[in-house]
């Protein structure tokens, strides 16, 4: 496998897949896969609280999602970028006040009980609104979740809600768990929690605390004929070493979220019966952004945020630092979201001498040590790869007479310094693009964020014009006219830099080859799994 | 008999300032590291809002002075009680009690190994102060010593993990394998073969040289000159003579060693994915869970306590002369 190609994606998500199902014989399903057989996966975090209906995100999805089933999930193929789960249909209303899902019939909870429309409301009510990180968001204006029948929820929004936005966010905000379960305990500490009972293909069995997690068939899930497997083992293996030589020794079959560092890709997709796969994580790309405190006064003049972008190789970001594996960025919205993405913004190519020039024009002209005026930096720890550009950056901005000094930190001494003392300069940041910018993404630039919020705007800037396209967005109930304001935010974010966008990636799943159905939805690592097959 | 009691007595009342002085200690360093709980457990789900960091801080008992938590934590150890993990949502004294074994298994096996293989082959080398064999010896501890841990773990499970496949590369036992009794224990046995010997070897060069480093000494004097005079065999002399002085440091560097262990553990554990003592330091640490922490340090230090409180028994049994003249209590 070469390298990811973002237009390929661009392509399926555009709904080209017949096509692609030629191009790229990985996603022609293999309908007759056969069934049965045990898939150890590798898995490097063990959530405290397993339940996706209270943590929406990536490290509980990975095993949760096996279990618990959203209302709908991702897919490449189908219309609005959704495949149905819990759901069947989804309808909204035209003022934006109420959303309606039929839910499908028959469905049945791990431990017998039947799943019902009153599942979705309490889930809806209980869970989602008022403790879930994203869904506290997302259904911040929900009133009321009508159930008419067993078959039917109808969300009740106090004001108008864009069906867009809550279309987008279903596969991240929609885990559906037991009312029976939950109802009359107290939901934060409730031991469903960890032992999840769900209705998805997989029933959680096991957990044994730093080894792993293992997940057996649902023989009464609703899908004929799924799941393929048996059982999923999530193998807990901490060191960056171990995923790569599990895989080499076939101790394990798949590792996603690249456990098999960059670095080592190269050499693991020279052993015979190991397939390195980039696509599966369209849905959940991660944006290499550079966070500005514009309480500084030299970088509060746009002259010199103009100067910083034009001094960042962004081809060299992506060669060297992701090894190919990533996509230059052009703005705060990813090409993989091919439903807002705007090219058509202001673009800064790699040019030091303009750099040089718009500094010495913002009045900061180098001083007898070829030096302007310096920074403190500070690199995100959380991935090789952010670290890895505070160093480039450090240099890159040496060029152009600025001296950046690198603050390595943890994660949590890195988290408290730049979203709650912020003390920083420069940030070096990977928040998540969720699906729609108004999940994760406007937050970054959007004003009067309290401080101690993280993956926020806490660089002090603000936009009298971007708040209020954002705050437009929120209620724009239509559609087209939605997405032209999110094209108006990208442009506009470009243009004034309250951060710099630089790359985009997605992660890398590798696996051996009698593994079949890998990477066939855009958050296939977080989905279900339930076509997942094992050739023996 | 006697004599051990009050040293036993006289050790127990000595650890009650040393393991106070522990807990400040880790709660102090611990709270001067910037970030708490709530920062690490938001970025862990990445994200959330300002009234979910302040309900969790509330709930964590984040919102109360230094003072008040160094107090609660430090009142209720002393009832015995270890507290609560928050990035776990665990008892500390589960989580600890579930962890504890495998390290105890994987240290005890190490330290067994490398301090007889150290001693034994110590004795070898300081037999004959500068032979061939010494200096052959002394050359391969050398290099071992040098050796990172984690390099050596890593390289031993590439060889004979992914390239022989004569042994698993990581993990305690065969994940969900169902296995009881003998096959359990065999199959725990296999798959710390790796880890240990990476412990093992390392410390086991430090066991040799400081044996090798003894003998050298002793053979230096008066009493192995009588020896030989008195026309003693050189088996005898070396081993009842010259070897049994130089035991005696051998035995305080295990006391030391049993310490150090315990930090070199945290690298083998998380390159061989052993649920251990050392692993889960490491979670604590990140995950700023000072009562988890602190649990982990103080059950440590009860440990180390423990462990050189045995050593000066044997010492006691080895040399007559210490705790001879301890001073009645």
């Amino acid at each position: 496998m070469s390298i990811a190609s973002l237009s390929r994606r661009t392509l399926f998500q555009a709904g080209a897949a017949l096509l692609a199902s030629t191009a790229l014989p990985r996603f022609a399903r293999a309908q007759n896969a056969p069934s049965g057989g045990r898939l150890i996966v590798a898995a490097d975090s063990e959530p405290k609280n397993l339940n996706p209906a209270i943590v929406a995100s990536n490290g509980v999805f990975f095993i949760a999602s096996k279990v618990v089933e959203p209302l709908a999930e991702a897919s490449f193929e189908s219309k609005d970028g959704l495949s149905p789960r819990l759901a069947t249909s989804w309808e909204g209303s035209a003022d934006g006040r109420s959303v309606t899902f039929k839910l499908r019939e028959g469905v049945k909870w791990h431990d017998g009980k039947p799943f019902t429309s009153a599942d979705v409301a309490f889930s809806a009510l209980n869970i989602w609104k008022p403790l879930q990180n994203l869904g506290r968001l997302v259904f911040a204006n929900l009133e009321t979740v009508d159930t008419p029948d067993e078959a039917t929820a109808i969300f009740r929004f106090s004001k108008p809600t864009p069906v867009q936005l809550i279309r987008n966010a279903l596969p991240v905000v929609s885990s559906v768990v037991p009312k029976h379960v939950y109802e009359g305990t107290d939901i934060a500490t409730n031991p469903a929690n960890t032992k999840l009972i769900g209705t998805g293909p997989f029933k959680f069995a096991e957990y044994k605390p730093g080894e792993y997690y293992r997940l057996t068939k649902n023989e009464n899930y609703w899908s004929e004929g799924e799941p393929k497997l048996d059982e999923v083992i999530f193998r807990v293996l901490p060191d960056r070493a171990g995923a790569g030589a599990a895989l080499e020794a076939e101790e394990i079959q798949l590792a996603a979220f690249s456990a098999v560092p960059l670095t080592d890709l190269d050499r693991i997709s020279k052993v015979p019966g190991i397939k390195i796969i980039s696509e599966g994580y369209e849905a959940l790309t991660y944006q290499l952004v550079v966070e500005i405190n514009h309480r500084r006064k030299e970088l509060s003049d746009i002259k010199v945020r103009q100067a910083i972008a034009h001094a960042i190789n962004r081809k060299f970001v992506v060669d060297t630092i992701f090894l190919g594996y990533a996509a230059a960025s052009t703005g705060p919205v990813p090409k993989n979201a091919p439903e807002f993405y705007d090219a058509d913004v202001p673009t800064y190519d790699f040019d030091v001498a303009k750099a040089n020039a718009l500094l010495d024009e913002a009045g900061y002209s180098k001083g007898a040590n070829g030096t302007r005026f310096s920074l403190k930096l500070r690199p995100a720890p959380y991935f090789n790869e952010t670290r890895q550009f505070g160093d480039y950056l450090r240099q890159a901005l040496a060029a152009i007479g600025i001296d950046a000094q690198l603050f390595n930190a943890d994660s949590a001494a890195h988290q408290k310094a730049v979203y709650t003392d912020h003390d920083f300069d420069l940030a070096v940041a990977p928040p998540v693009f969720r699906g729609d910018p108004a999940i994760s993404t406007t937050i970054l630039v959007q004003s009067g964020i309290p401080a101690g919020v993280p993956f926020s705007n806490q660089g002090g800037y603000g936009s009298k014009e971007l708040d209020g396209i954002i705050a437009k967005a929120a209620e724009t109930v239509d559609t087209p006219a939605r997405t032209e304001l999110y094209k108006q935010f990208q442009r506009i974010v470009a243009a004034d830099l309250p951060l710099i966008n630089v790359a985009e990636w997605g992660f890398i799943t590798v696996a051996r080859d009698t593994v079949l159905n890998v990477s066939n939805n855009p958050r296939w690592a977080v989905s279900n799994w339930a076509d997942t097959a094992l050739h023996s | 008999m006697n004599r051990v009691l009050r040293l036993i007595r006289r050790r127990a009342i000595s650890s009650i300032p040393v393991l106070l002085i522990v807990v400040v200690l880790t709660f102090l360093l611990l709270e001067s590291a910037s970030g708490d709980a709530v920062d690490a457990y938001l970025l862990s789900i990445g994200g959330g809002d300002a009234t979910v960091a302040q309900a969790l801080r509330q709930a964590y008992g984040l919102d109360q002075s230094m003072f008040a938590r160094l107090w609660l934590y430090a009142s209720s150890l002393a009832r015995l009680d270890l507290g609560w993990s928050v990035a776990f949502g665990r008892p500390v004294f589960d989580l600890i009690l579930e962890r504890l074994p495998n390290t105890l298994l994987l240290m005890g096996s190490a330290t067994v190994l490398s301090f007889g293989l150290g001693s034994t082959l110590g004795i070898v080398a300081g037999a004959k102060p500068e032979s061939l064999g010494d200096r052959a010896l002394s050359t391969v501890s050398l290099v071992l010593y040098a050796i990172p841990s984690f390099w050596l773990g890593l390289v031993l499970s590439i060889i004979f993990a992914v390239q022989l496949r004569w042994l698993p590369t990581s993990g305690i036992e065969t994940i969900a394998s169902d296995k009881t009794g003998l096959a359990r224990v065999t199959d725990i046995a296999w798959h710390l073969v790796l880890p240990v010997s990476a412990l093992t070897l390392i410390y086991m060069a430090l066991f040799l040289r400081v044996m090798r480093a003894g003998m050298a000494e002793a053979w230096t004097m008066d009493f192995v000159l009588f020896a030989r005079s008195k026309g003693l065999s050189r088996t005898r002399i070396v081993l009842r003579h010259v070897a049994r002085n130089a035991l005696l440091p051998l035995v305080t560097m295990l006391g030391l060693q049993s310490a150090a262990m315990l930090g070199g553990s945290v690298v083998i554990e998380s390159i061989f994915a052993i649920p251990g003592f050392g692993r889960l330091a490491q979670e604590a640490v990140s995950g700023r869970d000072a009562p988890l922490l602190m649990g982990i340090i103080v059950v440590s230090a009860v440990l180390v306590i423990g462990v050189n409180l045995v050593i000066d028994i044997i010492y006691a049994a080895l040399d007559p002369r210490i705790g001879a003249s301890e001073p009645r209590a």
